[in-house]
């Protein structure tokens, strides 16, 4: 028997909440902001200020930035109540085609490019097709393209590694964005600092974090004065002039660390509009709001007329281009093709989507939570690794990261009833 | 001597009190059975019967064998002999009958099964039964009528000595329903009390000694086959209760023929040979509320569900005319696109994304009307929301309240929303009341008078008669699958509508 509540009372009227309440209904977004920082601080001191040293802050970017361009494709099939094990092989599969067509065809780099991001799209869209509209399990489909495109890779490089690759190839993952101003410009301000053992600072790195800190500031009063207009209730302003003062800060932090360096990584700037893009789509096109009503309730989705089969069908898809896209990034990282590239990785890839606030059952998660959350898992292999903690405690540590960041958010879940 | 006595029973839930003093005397030996209207208690009082709320959680008083006895779970009136076999067959399909009968009762020797043992008292209970299979045959290789007699076969094995059915022939073809109730004749016979809890006063009529009505959580009459069953008299007391619902005044002036469905036919998408609508010919004319009436299981929400986009079943036939057009529903989307809109009856795991909010949920079915180029316009949803939220009067402080915090109605607003922003000629609504108060209720039949007097046709199925004769200008009887009876409200009335059921 249905137990009917009273619903003739008038409802209780919005009332503006303490900070208390407001920090306790919204603990995930600033817990996961507060991780990746009390994380920061941590490494930070234990290892001398290795960490935010400009060569590591470079070198940082560049180690996760094939996780996290997967982790976006990932959210999306996370978020649509699937799972995708198969990402990690498929990347490591890639890199060996893109070798084997430059290396031992001397096939063209764009050439190649085009191929390897097609062939990514085209098995993304073989295991997608069985998962929507065969209805078996993305488990058990993704658990067998694991060990297809494991073997295949092995296949493809006979067992060796396949490199080196040149140089336009390379650039993809090592190259820097040139600096667009004037190296007088650079010099000087770097003279002006008087920073040691720094000769030249990147002018483009520094005005690009300027202008991202900007955008994100604005952006944010956008919303806000948005919020106001149609009474929609908003973070207290304390909290949200702190929470854009950290992340501008932290922005032009990075980019101020990086400048001092060899500037903007191509992969940087690949991974950034990645992020922009894949954060517009599922937050404000329908496609997106279509995948969130798909994972949250596939029925009811369905019944709204929704094609769901069809949207399986393009996460999956779309997760095989973003593979690919992976793939060749590190490729031209690791400058060879093994047969063992991306083993293992699609685990760090769903770990990075759970911590970012995703929810195993779909229908919740975010991509600035995914990204967020792979650059923890990061700064966590990048400071152990510095520490010189062994693979050993590493891999124990992050699996228990993991299962605290989900256990938070069951907890936090329950507390809300 | 009566083998069981419930005395002065009530029940309550928050809000609702789903027995009031209900009195169950059952003799030794005989045949019982429980009848009543959906929602009256029957289900209720079987769970406080069998344990599943044990002592505490109701009133009044529980004698089985002479003895007052106080269950506290149902393993507890199991041991006692009380066993029920519900409308959903509780057997693990991918078992043998064998494993199954003996399911958490297992013959065995310090924890080694005795497959020996285990397959002889099988056996022995098919042939009590009358059921031919072997005791190896896996249970999803057997029909529900088979199903429904290896229920009985465990029961039996328990040593049962109060036998409880609860709608045992509602998914079962007619010749398993005779063999059915044939079969419970001769447990009689073999000194087996049994309770049948049943719909059909045909069934009633051939099988009980004893019939309790319950209506309303009340205990009405108490009949007995000697003094001779009329079914008039049942259907009388089982809905006889005044007009205790109220609905909004309206005056109807029902326009063109809107809406045509002709020799609809639906099988059942596992069942391949299970025919589950059967021409099923009905017509809605603008600003006319149609009703559509019967049991739970006749086939209504399937027949909504098969129009609406061939959401259910297969192999559907027959033609859709909308204005005089044949149109094509074959997908939601295009049946959306039609005009017309279904709402669910089951609003929590079909008709709302329960994580999300109240804007979230308004738009789904109609992005396209809040987006330019696939991109959303969230201002222009926001108000979409707003205004649904101002006219349905949905209560909530903000348009940003996730679903799930929701009351029922509230709930079932928003999903009335979701449909009406997509502009329909033709609403199907599926149980719109069910499980809300009866505040809500009158808000909600304010809403569907407005629907029909801007002259949208609305469908109404409702297992409420009451609501139907309150609210309809036409009612359509549907009985296992089929149309079977057409009342205009004027001259109908809950015992037509209820004699047209239980006479087919």
């Amino acid at each position: 028997m249905d137990l009917a509540q009273s619903e003739t009372n008038p409802a209780p009227q919005a009332k503006p909440k303490s900070i208390g309440q407001y920090i306790s209904s919204h603990m995930r977004q600033y817990g996961l902001l507060f991780a990746l920082i009390a994380v920061m601080a941590f490494f930070q001191i234990v290892t001398d200020g290795t960490l935010l040293r400009a060569v590591n802050v470079t070198n940082l970017l560049l180690q996760n930035s094939y996780i996290i361009i997967m982790a976006l494709g990932m959210l999306i099939v996370i978020v649509s109540g699937n799972i995708d094990l198969s990402v990690g092989s498929v990347m490591g599969f890639i890199g060996a085609l893109a070798a084997v067509m430059i290396v031992n065809m001397d096939q063209s780099v764009p050439l190649t490019i085009v191929v390897c991001l097609i062939v990514g799209g085209v098995i993304g869209a073989a295991q997608g097709y069985w998962v929507a509209y065969w209805k078996i399990p993305s488990f058990i489909v993704t658990l067998a393209g694991m060990l297809v495109f494991r073997g295949l890779s092995l296949w493809l490089l006979e067992g060796q590694s396949v490199g080196p690759f040149p140089k336009e190839f390379q650039i993809l993952a090592t190259g820097f964005v040139p600096d667009i101003f004037p190296v007088s410009w650079g010099d000087s301000l770097a003279n002006m600092l008087e920073i040691r053992r720094v000769k030249h600072v990147n002018f483009l790195a520094l005005i690009t974090g300027v202008v991202a800190a900007a955008m994100v500031v604005w952006i944010g009063l956008r919303q806000r004065a948005q919020n106001k207009l149609y009474g929609i209730e908003d973070e207290p302003r304390s909290f949200f002039i702190a929470r854009n003062v950290i992340v501008a800060a932290a922005l032009m932090f990075v980019m101020y660390k990086l400048s001092l360096f060899r500037g903007l990584p191509n992969v940087l700037i690949t991974m950034g509009v990645l992020t922009i893009i894949y954060a517009f789509i599922t937050e404000t096109t329908t496609i997106g709001r279509r995948v969130y009503a798909l994972g949250g309730n596939e029925k009811a989705a369905k019944l709204s007329g929704i094609k769901t089969e069809r949207l399986t069908f393009l996460a999956f898809t779309n997760m095989g281009v973003l593979a690919a896209a992976a793939g060749l990034v590190f490729a031209a990282r690791l400058n060879t093709a093994t047969p063992k590239a991306g083993f293992a990785l699609e685990l760090d890839v769903i770990a990075a989507v759970f911590i970012g606030g995703a929810s195993m059952s779909g229908g919740v998660g975010t991509i600035i939570g995914a990204v967020v959350g792979a650059f923890l898992m990061g700064v966590l292999n990048n400071g152990m690794s510095i520490m010189g903690i062994g693979i050993d405690f590493q891999q124990m540590i992050k699996g228990l990261v993991l299962l605290a960041a989900v256990i938070f958010d069951v907890y936090n879940k329950n507390k809300q009833g | 001597m009566a083998l069981l006595s419930m005395q002065n029973i009530s029940k309550t839930f928050p809000g609702v009190k789903a027995l009031n003093q209900v009195n169950l005397d059952v003799q030794q030996g005989e045949i019982h059975a429980v009848v009543g209207e959906n929602g009256a208690g029957k289900s209720t009082l079987m769970k406080v019967l069998s344990g599943v709320y044990p002592h505490g959680q109701y009133d009044g008083e529980i004698l089985f064998e002479g003895t007052p006895t106080r269950f506290s779970d149902i393993s507890d009136s199991e041991q006692r002999g009380i066993i029920i076999i519900h409308q959903e067959l509780a057997l693990v399909p991918q078992l043998s009958i064998a494993e199954n009968i003996f399911l958490g009762n297992e013959r065995s020797k310090s924890g080694v099964i005795d497959w020996r043992e285990t397959n002889q008292r099988t056996e022995e209970l098919l042939a009590k039964v009358g059921l031919q299979e072997a005791p190896s045959t896996l249970v999803d290789k057997i029909g529900v009528g088979k199903q429904q007699l290896v229920e009985i076969a465990k029961a039996l094995s328990k040593d049962v000595k109060l036998l409880i059915l609860d709608e045992p022939t509602a998914a079962l073809q007619e010749n398993d329903s005779q063999k059915l109730l044939d079969l419970m004749l001769e447990l009689k016979a073999q000194g087996v009390t049994s309770i049948i809890i049943s719909h059909k006063l045909n069934e009633v009529r051939y099988v009980a000694d004893t019939v309790t009505v319950i209506r309303d959580g009340m205990t009405v009459s108490k009949l007995n086959a000697k003094e001779g069953l009329s079914e008039d008299a049942i259907v009388r007391d089982m809905v006889g209760r005044d007009m205790t619902h109220r609905f909004p005044d309206h005056v109807r002036t029902p326009g063109d023929v809107l809406l045509e469905v002709n020799n609809w036919n639906v099988w059942h998408p596992d069942h391949i040979e299970r025919q589950v609508i059967r021409n099923a010919s009905f017509k809605v004319r603008a600003g006319e509320v149609v009703g559509i009436a019967g049991l739970m299981g006749s086939g209504r929400t399937e027949l909504a569900m098969s129009i609406f986009g061939r959401s259910y079943g297969r192999n559907i036939s027959g033609s859709i005319r909308l204005n005089d057009n044949e149109i094509d529903v074959s997908t939601v989307d295009r049946a959306i696109n039609a005009g017309i809109s279904y709402v669910t009856e089951d609003r929590k795991s079909l008709g709302l994304v329960l994580d999300e909010t109240i804007r979230f949920n308004t738009t789904l079915a109609n992005l396209e009307a809040v987006s330019s180029g696939s991109i959303l316009k969230r201002n222009e949803e926001t108000q979409v929301a707003e205004k649904f939220k101002e006219s349905l009067a949905i209560r909530t402080p903000s348009v940003f309240q996730k679903t799930v915090n929701l009351s029922g109605g509230n709930q079932q607003k928003v999903v009335l929303a979701k449909w009406l922003f997509t502009e329909p000629e033709v609403l199907i609504l599926d149980e719109p009341t069910r499980g809300i108060d009866v505040g809500a209720k009158y808000e909600i039949y304010t809403i569907i008078n407005d629907l029909a007097a801007e002259g949208k046709g609305v469908v109404m199925i409702s297992s409420e008669m009451p609501e139907l004769l309150g609210m309809c200008d036409r009612i359509y009887v549907m009985n296992e699958g089929a149309l079977v009876g057409e009342l205009d409200a004027s001259d109908a009335s809950q015992e037509r509508i209820m004699s047209l059921i239980v006479n087919e």
